[in-house]
């Protein structure tokens, strides 16, 4: 009963090919002052990185999120937005098997990174988490020097040239626009730094191994505009050679820096007095913003709902 | 609806009442408590030193212990602080690591499953077990078989140690912070490597902290070494696993009892050198977490 009423939803909400053909919008002129990163050129759907087919993520019993279907494309920044619990951070800690750690997830339906099945029988979380990296919400840093921290990863990985250490935390760091600020306290704590700091540390941490994909699970919710623009920027700047998928509670943030946008809801069932989060709508950026297709979407992103 | 302009008489000060007095009994208490508790300690530690700080002397710490009807003046301790260190570390070398593997499993590994429950539960019986009981089970399956040794007393300490390691490195595992864990899952870390790199280095602290208790602890206890190494030596037995042997709580307690004022000295010269080494303990413990923990704030 529940099941059939939220596959409805869904299908109705994100037909399968959908996805696929979103070919380039004329650019309305409404569009023109929502700033340079959706006035780039829309989506030109590239590589497949993740096809999610009809997945359901539990936590027990619990089904957190239900039949999310969604693909995310190469080089490009997908958002995911929603209001509280409907399960955005659940799917996106699903694509690197971070729900793993937690007892009791189980994620049922197909997930396939690159085409290989990511919860396949063979597949190693370790590695399917070398590839694909995540920056968590609240700033991370180990208890460790700054150089420590960026070379966490290579060295597990088994990188133990000094000299390709040292390479390898001064690239991260420049990539991440914050070799400038520590370049002469590389041996201090990797806590004694801001918050926006702390963060752009972490990023640089997940730079260091040179992943795939980086997962953002609201890296900004913590900081202020102008390390929340700092990083948005340094996000731009690493497009081109990572994929990112950034779940966030700012819709600004989303159409600043998004190619895609995936907008999550909350599905009650009044019966049996459950929810579960759903997919709603998925589509470039610009168009889920400004012309979305389903009311709920309309109703989020002009701020009546949520 | 003007801007209110000019100056009010605004009293900040504290309200008068019974939030004022209350406040004030409380901080009375507090102090009052911290006072009580430092009293005995402070007394002890003066009564030890006054007692015992004649005769220490760099022969009465390297002499072999005389009879008791000795004077003040002659023989040392010697025999029991060797004792004391051998049984000491060996105990420490067996239940530490064992303690710090154990908390381990429970935290990072199993312990929500049955075993880990079950371990975790027996582990705090095993902190209720009085250190006498210790003895005399080490007593039973050690020493009626293999003789008394400082090595059975190494085990019956190391089995008071254990529980307490056990607990307290848990309770420090469980305060690291689960976002550091993921952290480093994020970067491909395996399980172990999660535990070796980040896990202990940010717990080291409290770890060290707990493990030193139990020394502490264990250092001063007499009950189970009267099973376990007998004492009564007046030479001392380098050879930790063979042969009766002698500790300082133990010739402590020997000569409290003892109507002999040589040997009353002489006992007060122990307890003074029995603080002093879980002083000198506590200070290397602290200098080596602070090096271990010198990026965690």
């Amino acid at each position: 009963m529940e099941q059939s009423e939220q596959e409805a939803v869904t299908n109705r909400q994100v037909p399968e090919s959908a996805t696929r053909q979103d070919v380039p919008l004329p650019e309305p002129a409404a569009l023109q002052a929502r700033g340079a990163a959706a006035q780039q050129e829309e989506p030109a759907s590239g590589e497949h990185v993740f096809d999610v087919k009809n997945t359901s993520v539990y936590y027990g019993s619990f089904r957190a999120v239900t039949d999310v279907s969604l693909t995310i494309y190469e080089n490009e920044i997908t958002a995911f937005i929603g209001p509280s619990g409907c399960g955005k951070t659940t799917v996106l800690r699903s694509l690197n098997r971070m729900n793993d750690l937690v007892v009791g997830a189980r994620v049922e339906g197909d997930v396939r990174y690159r085409g290989a099945p990511l919860y396949g029988k063979d597949v190693s979380p370790i590695a399917v988490r070398r590839r694909i990296g995540m920056v968590f919400q609240k700033p991370n840093p180990f208890p460790k020097s700054i150089y420590d921290n960026i070379a966490y990863g290579p060295r597990i990985n088994g990188q133990h040239n000094k000299k390709k250490l040292d390479e390898i935390v001064e690239r991260s760091l420049r990539q991440a626009a914050l070799w400038d600020e520590v370049k002469d306290r590389l041996n201090k704590s990797g806590l004694g730094l801001s918050g926006g700091q702390a963060q752009r540390l972490c990023i640089a941490r997940t730079l260091a191994v040179e992943p795939d994909v980086v997962l953002m699970d609201e890296p900004c919710s913590a900081l202020d505009p102008i390390a929340t623009g700092a990083i948005e920027d340094l996000m731009q700047e690493i497009k081109s050679k990572y994929t990112i998928v950034i779940v966030t509670h700012n819709m600004q943030q989303a159409t600043r820096v998004s190619d895609r946008t995936a907008f999550y809801s909350v599905l009650v069932n009044p019966t049996s007095d459950t929810r579960t989060g759903v997919l709603v709508e998925y589509a470039p950026t610009a168009q889920l913003f400004e012309d979305p297709q389903d009311d709920r979407t309309k109703a989020y992103v002009t701020g009546r709902m949520g | 609806m003007a801007a209110v302009t000019g100056q009010q008489n605004v009293d900040l000060r504290e309200p008068k009442g019974w939030r004022r007095t209350s406040n004030r009994i409380v901080t009375v208490l507090m102090v009052l408590a911290f006072v009580l508790v430092i009293i005995p300690l402070g007394f002890v530690l003066v009564t030890v030193v006054a007692k015992g700080i004649s005769i220490i002397s760099v022969t009465f710490l390297t002499s072999q212990i005389p009879p008791n009807v000795a004077p003040a003046d002659v023989g040392g301790i010697w025999p029991a602080i060797l004792g004391t260190l051998e049984i000491v570390g060996l105990a420490t070398l067996m239940a530490v690591p064992l303690g710090i593997l154990g908390a381990i499993y429970l935290n990072e590994y199993g312990g929500r499953g049955p075993l880990g429950v079950l371990i975790g539960f027996m582990s705090d019986v095993m902190t209720g077990v009085p250190s006498i009981i210790m003895g005399l089970f080490i007593f039973s399956i050690w020493v009626l078989h293999f003789g008394y040794s400082g090595f059975a007393g190494a085990l019956a300490l190391g089995c008071l140690m254990l529980p307490i390691v056990i607990r307290s490195t848990y309770e420090m595992l469980r305060l690291v912070p689960n976002s550091l864990r993921e952290g480093s899952y994020a970067l491909g870390a395996t399980k172990a490597r999660v535990t070796m790199t980040v896990v202990l280095p940010a717990a080291i602290g409290g770890i060290v902290s707990g493990a030193l208790l139990a020394v502490a602890r264990a250092a001063g206890e007499t009950a189970p070494l009267i099973f376990t190494i007998l004492g009564g030596l007046t030479a001392a037995n380098p050879n930790v696993f063979s042969g009766a042997n002698t500790a300082l709580p133990l010739l402590i307690f020997v000569n409290a009892s003892s109507p002999y004022v040589g040997a009353e000295a002489r006992g007060w010269g122990a307890a003074l050198t029995l603080i002093v080494i879980c002083f000198v303990l506590m200070i290397v413990a602290r200098l080596v977490t602070a090096r271990f923990a010198r990026y965690s704030h």
